[in-house]
């Protein structure tokens, strides 16, 4: 098949950045998306232009590398699917399609399609671990966990960090990526002993990165290739607030 | 030169504790005066580096990808093994130790094995406590399965995404110590070369990925936890980035690398589909448990595969090896796969696949526990392919893996190069000729967690007050080194892609140092590879600028370094006249195709000292002697 693009180029951080238009032909449906993007690179190099930057590294849709804009959408069209493992059977001949990068505030466009997530590994930073050395740790099996409990957290545990709730959202908020965290790890045994002090430090640096707020406009886990629900921000909600009013209760003075 | 392990003697339960008990100690105020430099952030390199800063270093620790938590590990679907005997069916330290040794093929060494079984223990311990979602049972403990044809159910497991979890925990501990400063963190940051100094590490020379920076980073000690060099076949299971660069320039200073021959290729792949494919996607081999692997008897048979009736198929597996059928072992099923696409009996629109096939499961057991079973790889074939596993067979080819070889290590994980460690699928050291199932992440953690954090006192301890410094001729002359090779990339000037080198460079070693390797095919791959490579220096076309974000310089520089990779395997693989584990030398196989060992000859470490491009390496052989082990010839007859 043949295809049109129009792809965000833009050389540097500080350089302005434009749409250009380029014409891939003889791609097979076979090909992923990325492989695509191969193509056309191979062939921009052959002309002696430079190719399109873009993140990528697993291509097994896991490790989050990869995710930029499809005619609007994050990682494009398909449901539960990165654009590494977006094949091209979804698409037809002569379709015209617009590539852009995450756009948001707290991700600043490196290079093309490339964006600075940086901001997410401060949010965990932040809070999102629980503090156990090595070394420390009690015998795996000598605290149960409810299997329901455990599949739940991991849930929230799947998210792979590709900033497609950030890029969909009107707000650019990061209470996706953020509530999934911390869901995870306060919904866990282990996570109980700092649990309302993550959910204040995380949200706390959430706000600080520059992201926006959330008006549950749910376009965060729609697009969501690990389909996260919007029910861990209503988790993370109430652990907050209960974190910044005075309903966690406090150690007594004395024993 | 002289190899010595440096094992340390006494019975082998006893080794590790003996030796933990006597090695020097560096006072908890003076660990702030040393600064270790990690490169790498998988299971190995972010374990490692958050532990280090638990214990007072400081830590600087580098990767490649845009955060420490997208390193290579997060891909691992499987799972990861450990001898907790949870299930009461007789597993233990000493079994897994076994099983790991024989699974190797008795071609590593018994004492590191031995302690990788130990701490497997505490490794589930401390990921459990960071609040690694393990799969559980009803009653809330922790469920395991058997793996890759253990006899024992010893691994545990995160639904398909075991590798994800684990390093999630390892990337939140190091994040924890990024935060209170002990880690600085280098993302988006590549390590370009070594630097020794009077036979010692000093430091790394790095080059920022945005800027195209080259910088100097000065240590006490430098650890690689670089993973491993699946990809010098350009086809493999590997992530797009992984890449020998770091641990082959520690070579080219002076690191041994041991055993580069022994690649690990994976049985149930997806074939590739076309010449644009650009990875191959592993699907669990735990498929083989359900599923049956065959051709149809005429190669020219034009039917769907449902058309083709029993008496017109060929269970291949199922004829040669009655007793173990479709779960022979990985290396077994990829050589008989590889054998019937060879002889032109391949499926689909490439010939390249054998089927992998549910009907008689999925008639046996009913839609729905197939679902249950295997719901998730299933939805991913489809995926991929586009055809629906639960009415078409699967199409199978096996792909490049794993690579137990890597930099030489003695037991306390340091090379030969004073001051320089490497850790997880970097080093040589646990799997012999061939790893298990559910072994890798156990190494991995197992080197960060529980034996770097303890060998590297002992080494550190006699280096206190050393001042660091970059401001030295080593480190000026290695830079000057790594900024003439990029100018010298960049300036070829001529017509071929790092892409299109890569391709035919992985054809060739994927077709003479691959699945089967013969005497005549390795000497011809060791004429191709050096022409190719004079090829690639004289007639790469390579865009842009050094100061940069660069995606084709990486890969040209990564490229650059497959090539005397790949011809030291060529030449590894020639030298090993024997067959043992994945390494199987065609001379040397019984009449059902078993791997023939040597042991008279070859039950040493190979381990190899650069000499200059393009000129012969000199072998230096660790003997390996079994003491508490004898080794056996397996048979899966
Ligand atoms: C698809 C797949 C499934 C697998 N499943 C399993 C399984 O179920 N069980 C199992 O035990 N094993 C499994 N394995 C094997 C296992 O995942 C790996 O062996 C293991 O994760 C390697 O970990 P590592 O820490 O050594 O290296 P990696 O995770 O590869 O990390 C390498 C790190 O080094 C960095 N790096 C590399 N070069 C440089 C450089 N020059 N400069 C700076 N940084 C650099 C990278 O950025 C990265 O952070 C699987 C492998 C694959 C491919
Ligand atoms: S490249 Fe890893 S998720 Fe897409």
């Amino acid at each position: 098949m043949n295809l049109t693009l129009h792809v965000w180029r833009q050389k540097s951080p500080a350089d302005e950045g434009r749409m250009v238009r380029y014409e891939v032909t003889g791609v097979t449906e076979h090909a992923s998306f990325l492989e695509m993007l191969d193509i056309l690179n191979e062939q921009l190099i052959q002309k002696g232009e430079e190719p399109v930057a873009f993140e990528h590294d697993c291509r097994e849709g896991i490790c989050g590398s990869c995710g930029f804009m499809i005619n609007g959408e994050a990682h494009g069209p398909l449901p539960h699917t990165t654009v590494c493992q977006l094949h091209m059977r979804h698409f037809k001949d002569g379709d015209v399609l617009h590539l852009e990068p995450w756009r948001s505030k707290a991700f600043p466009v490196v290079k093309d399609l490339v964006v600075d997530r940086g901001a997410f590994d401060r949010i965990i930073q932040s809070g999102g671990f629980v503090s156990v050395a090595t070394g420390s740790a009690p015998e795996a099996n000598l605290i149960p966990v409810p299997k329901a409990l455990s599949d739940r957290a991991f849930d929230a545990a799947a998210c792979i960090a590709c900033g497609a709730c950030v890029a969909q959202c009107p707000n650019s908020a990061a209470q996706l990526f953020t509530s999934a965290k911390v869901s995870h790890l306060n919904l866990l045994p282990q996570g109980q002993p700092e649990r309302y002090d993550r959910a204040l430090s995380m949200v706390e640096a959430m706000e600080k990165e520059g992201f926006g707020a959330c008006s549950n406009y749910a376009e965060c886990e729609a697009v969501c290739p690990k389909g996260i629900s919007i029910d861990f921000i209503a988790k993370m909600n109430r652990d907050y607030l209960k974190a910044k009013s005075t309903a966690v209760p406090k150690p007594p003075l004395e024993a | 030169m002289t190899l010595d392990g440096k094992v340390p003697s006494g019975p082998l339960e006893k080794k590790w504790d003996e030796h933990k008990g006597h090695l020097k100690l560096v006072n908890p105020n003076n660990k702030r005066k040393f600064t270790i430099l990690v490169v790498g952030s998988g299971l190995a390199g972010a374990s490692a580096a958050a532990s280090f800063a638990e214990l007072g270093y400081n830590v600087k620790c580098f990767c490649f990808q845009d955060s420490p938590r997208r390193a290579h590990s997060i891909a691992a679907q499987g799972g990861i093994n450990a001898a907790k005997n949870y299930h009461n069916d007789g597993d233990s330290v000493f079994r897994l130790f076994y099983d790991t040794i024989k699974g190797g093929d008795f071609r590593s060494r018994e004492a590191n094995v031995y302690r990788l079984a130990q701490v497997s223990v505490n490794i589930i311990d401390q990921c459990v406590a960071q609040g690694v979602p393990f799969a559980r049972e009803y009653g809330g403990l922790l469920d395991n399965r058997s793996f890759g044809g253990a006899q024992v159910s010893r691994t545990f497991y995160a639904r398909g995404q075991t590798g994800q979890q684990l390093l999630l925990g390892a990337y939140q501990a190091l994040e924890k110590e990024v935060a209170t400063g002990k880690v600085k963190m280098f993302p988006r940051t590549e390590m370009l070369d070594l630097v020794v100094d009077n036979g010692v590490a000093v430091g790394i020379i790095t080059r920022d990925l945005v800027t195209g920076k080259i910088d100097r980073h000065a240590g006490h000690a430098v650890v690689l936890t670089t993973g491993g060099y699946s990809n010098v076949y350009y086809l493999s299971t590997n992530a797009k980035g992984s890449n020998v660069t770091a641990a082959w320039r520690a070579h080219r200073r002076g690191a041994l690398f041991s055993n580069p021959c022994f690649t690990q290729i994976h049985p149930t792949c997806i074939p590739a589909s076309g010449d644009y494919q650009s990875k191959l996607t592993l699907m669990s081999e735990s498929l083989r448990n359900d599923g049956r692997i065959w051709v149809p008897k005429n190669p020219n048979d034009q039917r769907s595969p449902d058309q083709i009736p029993e008496s017109e198929r060929d269970y291949f597996l199922e004829v040669k090896y009655p007793s173990f059928g479709n779960l022979v072992p990985r290396d077994v099923a990829a050589r008989n796969a590889k054998a019937v696409v060879d002889a032109g009996r391949g499926m689909g629109p490439q010939k390249n696949g054998v089927y992998l096939d549910f009907k008689d499961a999925i008639q046996r057991l009913g839609k729905k526990t197939i679902e249950e079973r295997y719901g998730n790889l299933f939805e991913m074939y489809e995926k991929i392919t586009g055809e629906d596993p639960y009415t078409v067979p699967m199409r199978i080819y096996p792909a490049p893996h794993y690579t137990m070889g890597g930099l030489w290590v003695d037991y306390d994980l340091m090379t030969n190069v004073t001051g320089l460690y490497a850790l997880g699928e970097a080093n040589f050291s646990d799997h012999g000729a061939n790893r298990l199932g559910a072994s890798a992440l156990m190494q991995g953690l197992a080197d960060g967690y529980f034996v770097i954090p303890y060998t590297i006192g002992n080494y550190l301890s006699g280096h206190l007050g050393q001042a660091l410094t970059t401001e030295t001729d080593a480190f000026r002359a290695t830079e000057a080194d790594v900024q003439e090779r990029i100018q010298r990339l960049l300036s070829v000037n001529g017509k071929r892609t790092a892409d299109s080198f890569h391709r035919e460079l992985g054809r060739i070693v994927w077709d003479y140092c691959g699945i089967t390797r013969n005497a005549g095919g390795l000497k011809k791959a060791l004429e191709l590879i050096p022409a190719l490579r004079e090829e690639f220096w004289s007639n790469l076309r390579l865009p842009g600028g050094a100061d940069q974000l660069n995606q084709e310089l990486e890969k040209a520089n990564r490229v650059g370094d497959y090539f005397e990779l790949a011809e030291l395997m060529c030449l590894d693989a020639l030298e090993r006249d024997e067959s043992c584990g994945s390494h199987l030398r065609e001379e040397h196989q019984d009449e059902f195709g078993e791997a023939l060992r040597d042991d008279a000859h070859y039950s040493y470490v190979a381990s190899w000292q650069w000499n200059g491009v393009g000129k012969a390496p000199t072998l230096n052989r660790e003997p390996l002697e079994f003491e508490f082990v004898k080794p056996t010839q397996r048979s899966y007859k």
